[in-house]
Order: structure tokens, then sequence, then C-alpha cells
């Protein structure tokens, strides 16, 4: 693809972020080390925010030692079973909805009631009604994702141009082929462009659930952590979620730039 | 229409009237109802052209969804070949005036989905729609999505889209109006080639005079609206095969452009007084 306009300085760019990141940490260095401020002062400061040192050793070790990995794994399998689970439902119930009235009507206050609802709060009736396991974390975080998708495949079908509809109808489409060819790929289109919030939804819904009592996951390593103010692995384990919450957007911005290809972008040039 | 009686009517509508209710403050609103078509009796013959004319929102459109079975009217009989109308009307194609390609299929699968629809096998299918491609003029182009190719090259899709199903009426609603003067003059001449390699019945809504006597057999004028119904009716008795881009040049076509417009002249300025107001 050709661009107009000036050449991406991808390199130089990438470099100021890198300087950004290496000064925040030099930032925090210099507030917790003795040395450029008191040492009563660096102590203060290093109790509530750690040293970035002893943070980066304590993130190296779970590494280096395989002690983070069955944690880590928890959270991801958290994370991907309630993204699965709760873009299915949405899908579902979306796509139900939006195309039998009585139904929406029906369900509408309802509905908005429990997106309105702050959802976290029902992580401690999900820890009593499916234990401290992976279950209760997995419900939290489809009630995350429920939502976000649910709404997107509302707002899909309902966008369904009716002249598209019509043209289909036309061609000969049934009522099912209809939904098969034309709603779903509308609802699915507008799902995979919330990927990106309704996977982080389903990593705050595992971490949160894990935070709130378990006996496994990163969630739980940070509330031990905290628990005997080791505030280094509380530092660590946010550390290690950020990056894996990076991770993840990464890997959804390449599937959504192969699942929507048809999507017209902005300022796109011919491609001879 | 000369062999009326040898051959049932490809499109026959009778006493059509189309009343809705009206949204807040719409025009020629009488207690709440708006009448867009009244007591229109309107008919194709097997392989003719029909164009309908008539001013900006005069309800060309509403007879057209009519036609093609999207659109139940209020009163009146349509009957497609002979058989009385129910549902959507599978024996006609209908071109759309806005864009109506499906957005997440490449240009083969847009023209492939009546086949698709209909059960086809998917190999014949998609040679079919390789083939009509290519007769649209977009061979090489199959796998460009529709928001990769021009206005024309979309139109030039549907109508393949459309086509393909070799339906035995067309029902076009203004499908080039959105198109420049020479690409619409283009698509023009193409659409009739492809009709006269194979007379179909066409029903062709347009609001461009010229473009109408060019394409037809038959020109039918509609008032403006509210109410629209039919106020004239002309035979367009210029030579085939047609050149729309030379046709115009001809005394004759000058003679009949004077006499319709003489005939539409008022109510598109009854309609302009009307949009006016609104």
């Amino acid at each position: 693809m050709r661009k107009a306009g000036k050449p991406d300085p991808r390199g130089r760019l990438a470099l100021y972020h890198a300087l950004l990141l290496a000064a925040l940490f030099a930032l925090w260095y210099g507030l917790t080390t003795p040395g450029l401020v008191s040492e009563e002062f660096a102590k203060n400061t290093a109790f509530f925010f750690g040293r970035p040192v002893q943070v980066l050793k304590v993130t190296w070790e779970w590494f280096a030692s395989g002690k983070i990995y069955p944690h880590l794994g928890i959270t991801l399998l958290e994370t991907l079973l309630a993204f699965v689970v709760g873009s299915v439902l949405g899908l579902g119930v979306g796509l139900w909805l939006a195309l039998a009235h009585t139904a929406s009507v029906l369900a509408d206050p309802y509905i908005k009631a429990m997106n309105a609802m702050p959802r976290v709060i029902l992580a401690p009736i999900f820890a009593v009604w499916f234990g401290l396991g992976i279950v209760s974390k997995v419900a939290l975080g489809v009630t995350l994702v429920f939502f976000i998708v649910f709404f997107n495949v509302y707002q899909g079908v309902k966008e369904v141009s009716p002249t598209v509809l019509a043209n289909a109808r036309m061609l000969g489409a049934s009522r099912r082929q209809l939904l098969r060819h034309l709603y779903l790929p509308s609802a699915t289109s507008w799902v995979f462009s919330s990927l990106h919030t309704s996977v982080g939804m389903a990593f705050v819904g595992a971490v949160v659930g894990e935070y709130l009592g378990s006996a496994k996951g990163v969630g739980y390593l940070i509330l031990q952590a905290e628990g005997v103010f080791d505030i280094n692995s509380v530092f660590a384990g946010i550390l290690v979620l950020t990056a894996c919450a990076l991770l993840l957007d990464v890997i959804v911005t390449r599937v959504e730039a192969r699942l929507l290809v048809w999507r017209p972008k902005t300022a796109e040039t011919e491609v001879p | 229409m000369t062999d009326a009686g040898s051959a049932a009517l490809a499109l026959a509508l009778e006493h059509i009237t189309c009343t809705f209710a009206a949204r807040a403050g719409a025009k020629g609103g009488h207690g709440g109802r708006y009448t867009a078509v009244e007591d229109t009796t309107l008919a194709v013959g097997p392989g003719e052209f029909v164009s309908v004319v008539g001013p900006t929102g005069c309800g060309k459109s509403t007879l057209l969804n009519v036609a093609a079975g999207l659109l139940a009217p209020s009163s009146g009989k349509v009957a497609v070949f002979g058989e009385p109308l129910a549902g959507v009307n599978r024996r006609a194609g209908y071109m759309f005036q806005a864009d109506a390609l499906m957005p997440w299929r490449s240009a083969l699968a847009n023209v492939m989905a009546g086949l698709e629809f209909r059960g086809t096998a998917r190999d014949a299918a998609t040679a079919q729609a390789r083939d009509w491609l290519a007769r649209v003029g977009l061979a090489g182009f199959e796998q460009r999505y529709p928001h990769q190719l021009s206005g024309g090259m979309k139109k030039r899709v549907a109508l393949a889209q459309m086509l393909i199903l070799d339906p035995p009426l067309l029902l076009m609603d203004e499908p080039f109006s959105a198109l420049d003067v020479q690409t619409r003059q283009l698509m023009e001449n193409e659409l009739l080639e492809l009709w006269s390699a194979n007379r179909k019945s066409v029903l062709f809504i347009t609001h461009d005079l010229e473009e109408a006597i060019s394409l037809s057999d038959r020109v039918i004028v509609l008032s403006a609206g509210p109410a629209t119904r039919p106020i004239g009716e002309f035979a367009i008795d210029l030579p085939r095969p047609r050149d729309v881009a030379e046709i115009r040049m001809l005394p004759r076509f000058v003679e009949l452009h004077g006499s319709i417009w003489h005939a539409m002249k008022a109510e598109v300025l009854k309609g302009y007084a009307q949009s006016r107001q609104a």
C-alpha cells in the first residue's frame, strides 16, 4: 500500500517511546533511591512505590524460576474463556433481541439496568456460587464481555442498510439466509471492531476475580504480596499484567486486520 | 401495447394506491395520512422497455417497490406474467438507486449471491459469476471489495448481480443517477446491449427525460406528488439499436423530448413549489 504524505518516521518514533519509558524508570529510580533525594524521603517513596531495580529483579526471578507460568496460564485461560463465552452469548442474544421485536421491547429495561449496574460487585456472589476456582472468574469476565458484544451486535443488526436488505430479498434470500449472509456478517463486523475493549474486559474480569479470592493467578500473586506489604512484588505483578495486556492487544490488532479486509480504510489508495 | 392479447403482460399494476401514515410535517399530510400513489394503472409488455419519469419525490420508487413485492399497496392489484403477486416478486430483478452490494463480499461473491441463495452448486455459481463479471467488463476485479471499486464499477457489479439470475422482468430505480455523465452514457449503452441480446421486460424509473427517451419503447409521465398518477404516455418510435449519445441529435428525439417535456413541465413546477414550501 502506498501512502501519500510524509514517510512514517517509524524508527525514530520507537526510539522516542523507549526514551520516554527509560525516563520514567529513571525518575522512579531517582525518587526511590538515596542519593538524589534524602534517605528518609527515599525510604518513604520506596514503601509506596517500590524500587524499580527490585521490581525488575522480582519479575526476572518469577520467569527464571518458572514460578509465574502456572499463575499466568490460569489468568490467560480465564481471559480466553470469558472472552469466548461472553462473545458467543452476546452474539446469540444480540441477534435474537435485535430481530425479535416483542422480546426486545420486553427485555429492554432489564438489559439497561444490568448494563448500568457496576458488575464487578457480582464477583463476591460468583465466588459463593462457583467457588474460588476458575469458574467464578470466567463468570465475572463473561458479564463484562457480554454487554459490550451484545450492544455491538444489536447495533450491527440495526445498521444493516435497508437497501442491501431489500436487495438480498430480491435476490431470493430466505429468512435464514438473511440471518446467515446479512445480519451475521454485519453484526460480527461490529463485534470485531470492539475486540480491543472486550478482550481487555475479559482480562479485567479475570484479574479482579482473582484479586477478590482465589488460589492461583496473577491477581492472586498480587493479593499475596500486598498482604505482606511486599510492594515490589505488587508492582512486578502489575508489570507482568500490563505486558500481557499489550501482547493481547497486538494479537487482536492482527486478527482484526485479517478479518475486516472488506472494511474501507480512510485514505486508502488504489493498489495496482 | 401491441401484442397485449397474445401473451400475458410482464407486469400489470391495476388501480394501485399507496397510503402511508404521515411523518410529522410531511407535505400532503391530511389527517395524519399521506397518499404517495393514487389509482395508478400501468403495464409492461413482454420484452418491452418502459420508463417512468416524474418530478422528484413523486412516488416513483414507491411504485417500483410495489412491483417488486417489497411493499404491499393499500389497494389495487399487481399481476406478474398473468399471476397475482404475493410476497417478493421472484421473477423480477431489482437494481437500486443506492448502493446495494454487500460490503463484506467481494465483487465475485456479490454477483454469485443470488445463485447461492437459490442453492446452485458452488463451482457452477462461481463460474457463472466470473462469466458475468467479464460480460460487464470487470474481469480481473473478482476479488475486489465494493469499497475498492468506483461508482461505475459498483453499478456494473449490481447489474451482473441482477442479470445472473436471468429474471424475465427488470425493475430499475434511477440506477445510474449517481454517476457522472460520461460513465452514465456508457452504462446506458451497455444496458441496452445486454437487454437487446435477450429481450427482457424493463420498468425503468428516472427523473431524467433524455435517459428515458433514449432507452425506452414507451415513456410514462407521472404527476407531482402527493397522490401521484400517470398523466401521459408516449410511444418512442426511434430506431434500434441505439447509441444513447448519438440518438440525442436526431430531430425525432428533439420532437419527442419537446412534447413530453410540455406534458411534464407543469408537474415539475408544481413539485418544485411544494418542495420549496416544505
